[in-house]
């Protein structure tokens, strides 16, 4: 009798320690809640969002989700070994090389219309991940020079090819002081 | 708490000063230099003047190649406050307008006007100030600003803008410091124009109404200190102030530490604490603009350093090239192993890429050292001294950013205040190691200046995508909702099958003609014909026939064509086209028209497309910049499709004329494509042929295609032109406006066939080469 | 023409790394002289010794770690580290005394950090820690200055001494350690702790014979080295080859903690001179706690790092186990500088505050 009432009181007593505890913790949880970013937005603000799909995703968001859902993070070759080297640290994991199934790491480009040869069939505006290129049906066309992100998506749909991606130009702005790097040349 | 007003002018009227901390003390070796009196540089046959010369944005360019100007003739102009106009030098004739080496560290090319000068040194007609007491501040700004003045000194800040505060100035500075080394033309200046100097402080002390004006000089110039106590003599508020000889007295930061003890708060300007700053040459130059309207064309440049046999101060033109300097100045080429010569100081100077760079307005000083003067660096480990914090002035621990900067820490070298080191060089001055620390912080700078717009971009970039995702989305949904709809719609009408036929055709019709352009907007080259003749063709007939009307109701409701009234119908629309040219907003109303009517395939956003294009508007200017023609091009193009959209074309006017133009134009330019597709077509089928044909045989047969490709272009691209022809008949007024039509057709033609041989060219070589190399090895 | 390119600033100051190292070792010099005159050549057999096992060191490691070791060589500052040992341990230690600690000084502490610049002790120092802790016995082997020693030694005695443990006549260390009286001899702080310890008090201990003076309390040999050693840092100083920042905030700590000690039982505890001129403290205070790569790098920081190092050394000296502590000092404070460094950060122009005492906002 005296020994499952002993029983009794210590399930008791822990029951009881139980919800204490319990709905101390869980008033913590909703008191303390901290707000984070989730962890998709985090990884999304570190790619460069050119939104060009060579990571086998339709756009940066969509990648992102997949890393967070375990995906290998060298799939972006326009972030290149910056934004993997950050992805890694985010992600806890070791840094990898590039994956070159998804292309190589390359200098900035912009694409660029030869609107002489533009016949306005609004096929690149419809590709353009950011809605970059300005026209109309019959019109010509042309890029938002500031607002593309090199993706290189317009350029196979145009029917009669006159977009180029051209590099972005240095200017005296974005020089970033590489010294040795400037080419010696002739001006006459 | 800020040193007031009262104790600062107390402080220097009993001869002491403040001071900051840091500092160095390297040889000033100015005696190389500021011996003679100011010579004045022969005029070089050639001069590169830099469009932008100063912080802030270029001007627009208001000269053109081949122009004869005169001396002192403005060069550019822009309604933007940041923009600071550029001068000719001297007389001659513009012979380019091109990208020239820069003056700048990089020497990347800017943009910059070539002057063939002819020697003859004629000036413009000048428009002089005598009281300027009299006139408004405003135009006395405008005058500055219209003379092309930036600040001399150092960074090149337009003069106008400091000038133009609205704020209450206490102090006056006027900067005659020169604490770097070598550098002597403020200090020839202000010897031998100690008179002008004070006539331009009269006109910043009349412009901006400082409570006290303080000359600062540093102590090892005591002739030009007693050449400008004796031109101040008779105005109190004038006070020459002799600072200490101590590098860098003379940042702007840092010399108003010294006279008032007070701190430009970090990213503020002097003038947050009650002090604007001038240099003295930029008081000798606003002096010039004001006294006899002769714009900022020429400086005084040291030239110095062990390299140069003839070191002297020269009046030099704005745009002379380093080249003819040394030339000049006897430039002794043994002296140096390597070629080298620095623009500025040895402190904060940069050494030029090439001999053609130009001098600008903020050129001081050119420094021909030779090798023995400034001897190599071997960079050794940091030992962590700091010997360089303790002479840094921004007090600052260069140690640290140094760490981080090297091990590309940004964030924590931003910690660390990277961005308020002034990059005055004292730490790498001092430092044993040898470190070139600076060029780590700029370096650095830069980076983090690239990621930040990186940054930008990246997050721009996806708010366009994730705006344009959601916007495919509702578009997507609203299209399933209108099928819904319309499927109810038709559900209905079955059921009540009271409707009478014609109704029912004409509504059929119509649907079908929408569908046809829906798909030829969508697919331009697929269909040539029907797209030609839908483009021609419903905008009339939708006036024409009124059973259509409702069919497009929202382009109705567009354009208030409700009323049967054509001529008022066509004033508004042709209103309506005025307007929207204006904006150039214009480029989608055809879409406007045709949006509501196709419905298979959704491509264009119009809300979207407007932001895009009030956004762009820069741009679109920029690429009708390219060449005239397209320009009015486009104009035409964009008034074109409205005015023909709504009223019927009866009347004669040229607008009429040139849509058809310009619709025959088209017409051209879709058969190009057609027969560049068909010639990509081919190509392919070819190249898959060529995998098991051999490459001579291929080769013809390839030639021949691309000759046939052209046959056709030229076909094609004649065709149009015969109707255009016999159209331009009807209307000789307008022919003139046809010819560069016309010729500008044939010139896309050409260029489409071109682009396409050259492609299959390419294609050739791709395919032939593994093929050659087999027959080679054969 | 091609012209060659560099950033500024183009001019610069002429010294360089090897030039203030050079500067540092000549300063050593007359210090090393009056310890040579009045411990014997000892300490200049110490110095070779040192300083050829760190050359020789320094070059390996920088062979395997493929750098340009002549190059490294040139700055001397492997040298001045081995100087820096060897004058602070017994003159006639055993020669694998100096060389062990020389190596653990280049090669451990040191190169394994990154070699010049990233060590975070201060080489010497942390060497005479480990040695003191390793080989206690042969780490306290100090001889009595050569005017009281019962034995005179010269040079090859000494040589003889380090190599082989007996002087060329045949005494031991031990032997060599008595003095005139026939006495083992130890250091001035030695001996007074050692009084202390059997109970009498500070100036009964005074008057040992190694005190010239009962009322200073300050031994001769000790003191006659300490103020040759002071004149070189005061150089040093002068020089501006480092500030006067470190050495006098150490001194005054120590000074104020011994003040405050004596004032309330001068019986116990020695007073601020004794302090000041015994031991390795003035050698301390120029010459190691002023080493530029471990210690603190900003004026606040290095006035608090010597401060603390002074107050380190009077606590160990007083109540510790062992006689002198410069060396534990440096090297617990060491260890705080980088702490240090981050909350005194000088204000820079313009800001309020240093940022580090600010919240971590990032700067726009």
């Amino acid at each position: 009798m005296s020994l499952s009432l002993a029983i009794l009181t210590a399930l008791l007593a822990l029951g009881i320690l139980a919800i204490i505890f319990g709905s101390i913790l869980g008033f913590a949880a909703i008191k303390f809640k901290v707000e984070s970013d989730p962890l998709v937005d985090q990884i999304d603000e570190i790619l460069p969002q050119t939104q060009c799909g060579q990571c086998g995703y339709p756009g940066c968001k969509p990648y992102a989700e997949a890393i967070a859902n375990g995906d290998e993070i060298n799939k972006c070759p326009p972030g290149g070994e910056a934004t993997i080297k950050k992805l890694a640290d985010l992600m806890g994991v070791e840094a990898k090389s590039l994956d070159a199934a998804h292309g190589q790491e390359d200098v900035k480009k912009v694409a660029y219309i030869r609107e002489d040869e533009c016949i306005g069939c609004t096929k690149c505006i419809q590709a353009c991940p950011v809605d970059a290129i300005l026209g109309a049906a019959k019109q010509m066309h042309t890029v938002i020079k500031d607002e593309c992100t090199g993706c290189d998506l317009c350029v196979e749909p145009c029917p009669v090819d006159c977009i180029d991606m051209v590099p972005v130009e240095n200017n005296t702005a974005s020089w970033r002081w590489k010294l040795d790097a400037i080419p010696i040349k002739q001006v006459n | 708490m800020q040193t007031s007003y009262e104790q600062i002018v107390h402080k220097i009227d009993s001869d002491e000063l403040w001071d900051f901390p840091g500092g160095i003390y390297p040889p000033e070796r100015k005696e190389i230099s500021n011996l003679q009196p100011i010579a004045t540089l022969p005029i070089p046959e050639k001069l590169y003047v830099t469009v932008k010369q100063h912080k802030g944005v270029e001007g627009n360019l208001i000269v053109e190649v081949g122009q004869q100007v005169l001396k002192g003739q403005a060069l550019s102009k822009s309604a933007n406050p940041f923009a600071v106009p550029i001068h000719a030098p001297t007389s001659g004739k513009i012979s380019a307008i091109r990208k020239h080496v820069s003056p700048h560290p990089s020497g990347i090319p800017e943009l910059s006007i070539e002057i063939e000068t002819d020697g003859q040194d004629t000036w413009t007609e000048l428009s002089p100030t005598l009281d300027y007491q009299n006139q408004p501040k405003i135009d006395l700004l405008t005058k500055i600003c219209d003379a092309g003045i930036s600040g001399m000194g150092g960074a090149g800040f337009p003069s106008h803008i400091k000038l133009s505060t609205s704020k209450k100035v206490e102090f006056l500075i006027i900067n005659g410091v020169e604490c770097e080394p070598y550098i002597t033309s403020d200090d020839r200046l202000m010897r031998e124009h100690a008179w002008q100097i004070r006539q331009g402080i009269d006109v910043l002390t009349h412009m901006v109404q400082p409570q006290q004006v303080f000359i600062a000089i540093e102590k090892n110039k005591p002739e030009a200190i007693e050449a400008l106590q004796i031109a101040c003599r008779e105005n109190p508020l004038y006070q020459v102030v002799e600072i200490p000889t101590k590098y860098p007295s003379g940042g702007e930061k840092q010399l108003i530490q010294i006279l008032t003890n007070r701190e430009v708060p970090a990213q503020g300007l002097p003038i947050d604490v009650g002090v604007i700053s001038h240099n003295v040459g930029t008081c000798f130059a606003v002096a010039d603009a004001i006294f006899s309207g002769k714009p900022l064309i020429q400086r005084v440049t040291t030239v110095t350093g062990e390299a140069v046999s003839k070191p002297a101060n020269y009046w030099t033109l704005i745009g002379t090239p380093i080249k003819h300097i040394l030339n000049e100045c006897g430039y002794q080429a043994s002296s140096q192993k390597q070629a080298r010569a620095i623009i500025g100081g040895p402190m904060m100077g940069f050494t030029v890429t090439d001999e053609l760079v130009p001098i600008i307005k903020t050129s001081n000083c050119v420094l021909v050292p030779a090798d023995s003067e400034m001897a190599e660096l071997n960079e050794q480990a940091c030992i962590r001294c700091g010997a360089c914090a303790d002479v840094c002035p921004a007090g600052l621990l260069p140690q640290q950013l140094f760490w981080h900067a090297k091990a590309k820490e940004l964030d924590k070298a931003q910690e660390y205040n990277l961005f308020d080191c002034i990059e005055c060089g004292a730490c790498a001055y001092v430092c044993p190691s040898e470190i070139p620390l600076v060029h780590y912080y700029r370096v650095a700078k830069a980076d983090i200046r690239n990621e930040l717009d990186e940054k930008q971009q990246a997050d721009k970039a996806r708010e366009r995508f994730e705006k344009r995702a959601a916007r495919l989305k509702a578009e997507q949904a609203a299209r399933d909702e209108k099928h819904r709809l319309a499927a109810e719609a038709r559900k209905q009408a079955m059921e009540s099958k009271g409707n009478n036929a014609k109704d029912k055709i004409a509504a059929a019709l119509a649907r079908a003609k929408a569908k046809k352009q829906g798909l030829a907007a969508a697919d331009s080259n697929l269909d040539t014909k029907s797209e030609i003749n839908s483009q021609k063709t419903p905008p009339i007939e939708s006036n024409d026939e009124p059973t259509q009307k409702h069919e497009i109701v929202d382009a109705a409701t567009e354009k208030p064509s409700a009323s049967s009234n054509q001529r008022v119908q066509a004033a508004i629309a042709r209103a309506k086209a005025k307007k929207a040219a204006v904006a150039t907003k214009s480029n989608q109303t055809p879409e406007i028209t045709t949006e509501q009517e196709k419905s298979s395939s959704g491509s264009l956003n119009i809300e979207n497309q407007d932001e895009n294009i009030v956004e762009s508007k820069p741009i679109v200017h920029e690429a009708t910049k390219v060449s005239d023609v397209p320009r009015t091009v486009v104009q035409q193009d964009t008034k074109k499709p409205e005015q023909e959209s709504v009223s019927p074309s009866h009347e004669e006017n040229s607008d009429n004329q040139i849509s058809q133009n310009i619709a025959e134009q088209k017409q051209a330019k879709v058969a190009a494509a057609v027969a560049k597709a068909k010639a990509k077509r081919e190509a392919q089928k070819k190249a898959k042929a060529s995998e098991i044909q051999i490459t001579k045989p291929l080769a013809k047969e390839k030639s021949l295609a691309n000759e046939k490709t052209l046959a056709q272009v030229e076909q094609l691209a004649e065709d149009p032109n015969n109707q255009q022809e016999s159209s331009s008949k009807q209307n000789i007024e307008h022919s003139a406006i046809e010819d560069p039509l016309v010729t500008k057709k044939r010139r896309i033609a050409v260029a489409v066939a071109k682009a396409k041989a050259k492609r299959q060219a390419e294609k050739t070589v791709e395919n032939s080469a593994p093929k050659e190399n087999k027959e080679d090895k054969s | 023409m091609n012209f060659k390119l560099a950033s500024s600033p183009h001019q610069h100051a002429n010294r360089d790394l090897g030039q203030v190292m050079k500067l540092v070792i000549l300063c050593l010099v007359p210090g090393i002289l009056m310890q040579t005159w009045f411990f014997g050549w000892g300490t200049i057999i110490q110095v070779i010794l040192a300083v050829i096992t760190a050359t020789v060191t320094e070059a390996a490691i920088l062979e395997l770690r493929k750098r340009d070791f002549e190059r490294a060589l040139k700055d001397y500052s492997a040298i001045v580290t081995a100087i820096l040992l060897a004058i602070s341990i017994p003159p006639f230690a055993p020669w694998w005394v100096i060389v062990i600690g020389t190596f653990f000084a280049i090669a451990i502490v040191k190169q394994l950090y990154g070699g010049l610049g990233f060590n975070i002790f201060n080489p010497a120092m942390a060497a005479y820690v480990m040695l003191l802790v390793s080989f206690p016995v042969q780490m306290t082997q100090w001889l009595p200055p050569v005017n009281l020693a019962q034995y005179t030694h010269d040079f090859w005695d000494a040589l003889s001494v380090i190599f082989t443990s007996y002087s060329v006549e045949g005494f031991s260390i031990a032997q060599l350690k008595t003095d005139i009286d026939g006495v083992t001899m130890a250091t001035p702080l030695d001996t007074v702790k050692t009084s202390l310890i059997q109970g009498f008090t500070y100036s009964e201990g005074l008057e040992h014979k190694i005190f010239d003076s009962v009322v200073t309390g300050v031994g001769v040999a000790s003191s006659w080295v300490s103020l040759a050693y002071l004149a070189g840092g005061l150089f040093l100083i002068k020089q501006k080859v480092i500030n006067w920042h470190i050495p006098v905030s150490m001194l005054a700590g120590l000074f104020v903690c011994a003040l405050f000690m004596s004032l309330v039982d001068s019986d116990v505890y020695p007073s601020s001179i004794f302090h000041l001129l015994n031991g390795s403290i003035i050698i301390g205070a120029f010459f190691i706690a002023t080493d530029p790569v471990s210690a603190s790098t900003t004026n606040k920081g290095r006035l608090i790092f010597g401060a603390a190092i002074g107050v380190w050394v009077y606590i160990i000296r007083t109540w510790g186990g062992y006689p002198d502590a410069i060396a534990f000092a440096v090297v617990i404070m060491n260890m705080a500088v980088p702490l240090i460094d981050y909350y005194t950060r000088p204000r820079t122009y313009g800001h309020q505050a240093p940022n580090a005492l600010k919240s971590k906002g990032k700067q726009p």
